[in-house]
């Protein structure tokens, strides 16, 4: 109480400050123009959505589909199809386990020389386009260009995941290498170290439990990815999901995405406790 | 021994951090290098490693002609120099027997660096270094498991695992409390007697710098502008190096001292 009515007598005078603030506009000053631009957008919404078409008739067979849809989901039926519904599956875990370690081998070297402060200018360039190709393309594009080159089945779906954890994991890798402390690893250049001694003693130590991160999370991913690819022919679970689709055997379709649900849950929850671990 | 000619070095953006600096340092002199924030100390000590790639100017260590050097002749000197930092720059994820037995990297080939199968001579000059500092019990522990003051310590060993036959010293104290930091600069000293070894202290506390220190070297924006022994260091010399400031409460404390 002291204190404030201190300050109340030394600043007397406070009533001649302006009693209002308002916020600066921070991206366009002009307010006409601000409102002009807020106008045309809304606009430009309203005519967009005046062009999409929409058939009451089909809506209403589609909701019918659905609740078909959901009724087979409610009730599904793991037995009638499970030979299928077991090879999809196996076939799918084949392929997200070997396409992780194959894609994880390759992208530590590519991400090594992505990253700025420890690979030579010709050599970050390469690997940045590297990274920037293999980002570029979805993996659905990826995969039906592999299903086109060799086929139907879940080797195509290995060369995809493969291709497509490199982008992935080589640009978080890199960028958890540029992320580093130089302290670290200028002590080891003093020491008299060589290239190879520096990535091992300097860097590696400092984005390993990252590296086991990435590399479990690239895990569910590929799994799920590997269930979307399969619709376009590149084997697995996502195959078996499509042709169950195709049957309209809604009940076999709910069976396989439960087991979906059920395999990413597993997944996530492990690799979670994984990564404490790993810290 | 070590000299250092007229090494100046300028930064890509236009800085002139060293400018026409020159001295010698001949074996088991320890030389403590003052100067303010930006005056070049880091950037000197760097330039004798060539952690920092100095602009012009020669420096030799014994008979090597440091600047000048292809990158596999540079990776043989640094293994003649031993560093030791600020932040103590241990790697941290790594045990402290690891973190020492890195000041072998510069020695052992790759394969025997990347399966940690050193030379059983390395290993037991470990066990030795760790025991000289006090901490022979902690090898196994990680480095991040350690306090400030033991940290520093492995910092030393690591440096001193290399056999150094120089060692560079970048503000070993300015992460410890008072007492620690005394501990360490006695070590320090102790060590640097032991071996007959020069040895260049970067230092912002001046107290410790005379207190320890047979020779000081004053850096302001770049030059020399001081080097003499501890008792030169008056307060027209201070200001000269820092600028204007009341000097006399330090000069008791370390008459006191």
């Amino acid at each position: 109480m002291h204190a404030s009515s201190k300050t109340t007598n030394t600043h007397a005078d406070i009533s001649a400050y302006p009693s209002h603030w308002k916020r600066p506009p921070v991206f366009i000053q002009r307010a006409w123009l601000r409102w002009a631009i807020g106008l045309a957008a809304l606009l430009w919404f309203v005519l967009a959505l005046g062009t999409i078409e929409v058939n009451w008739t089909r809506v209403a067979e589609g909701l019918e589909r659905g609740w078909r849809f959901i009724k087979g989901f409610l009730t599904p039926d793991f037995t009638t199809r499970w030979s299928d519904i077991s090879k999809g599956l196996i076939e799918s875990l084949t392929m997200t386990l070997t396409s992780t370690v194959v894609g994880v081998l390759l992208s530590v070297p590519v991400g090594i020389g992505a990253a700025r402060n420890v690979a030579p200018k010709a050599v970050y360039y390469v690997c940045r386009s590297i990274i920037a190709v293999s980002r570029s393309l979805q993996e659905i594009i990826i995969a039906i260009l592999f299903v086109t080159m060799f086929g139907f089945g879940p080797f195509a779906g290995f060369l995809t995941l493969s291709f497509a954890t490199i982008g992935f994991m080589a640009k978080l890798l890199a960028e958890d290498i540029e992320d580093i402390d130089e302290k670290q690893s200028e002590a080891i250049r003093a020491t008299g170290a060589s290239w190879l001694q520096l990535i091992n003693y300097g860097v590696q130590p400092q984005v390993m439990p990252r590296l086991i991160g990435l590399s479990l999370y690239r895990l569910d991913i590929n799994f799920r990815e590997s269930a979307v690819i399969g619709i376009v022919g590149a084997g697995g679970i996502g195959a078996t999901l499509n042709t169950a689709i195709d049957r309209y055997e809604f009940d076999s379709a709910g069976a396989i995405l439960i087991i979906i649900i059920a395999v990413v849950m597993v997944a996530e929850y492990s690799s979670g406790y994984v990564r404490r671990w790993a810290q | 021994m070590l000299s250092v000619s007229n090494v100046s070095k300028t930064y890509a953006a236009g800085d002139k951090a060293l400018d026409d600096v020159s001295f010698t340092i001949p074996s088991g002199q320890v030389v403590g290098l003052i100067g303010p924030s930006g005056a070049g100390k880091s950037t000197l000590i760097r330039c004798v490693n060539r952690l920092v790639e100095p602009s012009s100017g020669t420096i030799t260590l014994g008979d090597t002609p440091i600047t000048g050097l292809s990158a596999g002749e540079l990776r043989a000197v640094r293994r003649r120099i031993g560093m030791i930092f600020q932040e103590y720059a241990l790697v941290e994820r790594l045990t402290v027997m690891e973190n020492v037995l890195s000041g072998r990297l510069g020695y052992v080939s790759f394969w025997r660096s990347l399966l940690r199968r050193y030379p059983s001579t390395d290993v037991q000059k470990a066990y030795a270094l760790l025991d000289r500092v006090g901490l022979i019990d902690h090898a196994s522990k990680r480095a991040d498991a350690l306090s400030g003051g033991q940290r520093q310590r492995v910092g030393i060993a690591r440096a001193l695992e290399q056999d150094p036959e120089l060692l560079l010293i970048d503000e070993p104290t300015a992460s410890l409390d008072p007492k620690t930091s005394r501990q360490i600069m006695r070590l320090l000293i102790e060590i640097c007697n032991e071996r007959q070894l020069p040895a260049i202290i970067n230092i912002h506390d001046v107290v410790l710098a005379r207190q320890f220190t047979e020779r000081i070297i004053g850096l302001q924006a770049g030059r020399i502008v001081f080097d003499g022994p501890p008792s030169e260091l008056n307060e027209t010399v201070l200001t000269k190096i820092y600028g204007e400031e009341d000097w006399t409460t330090l000069d008791n404390e370390s008459e006191a001292a």
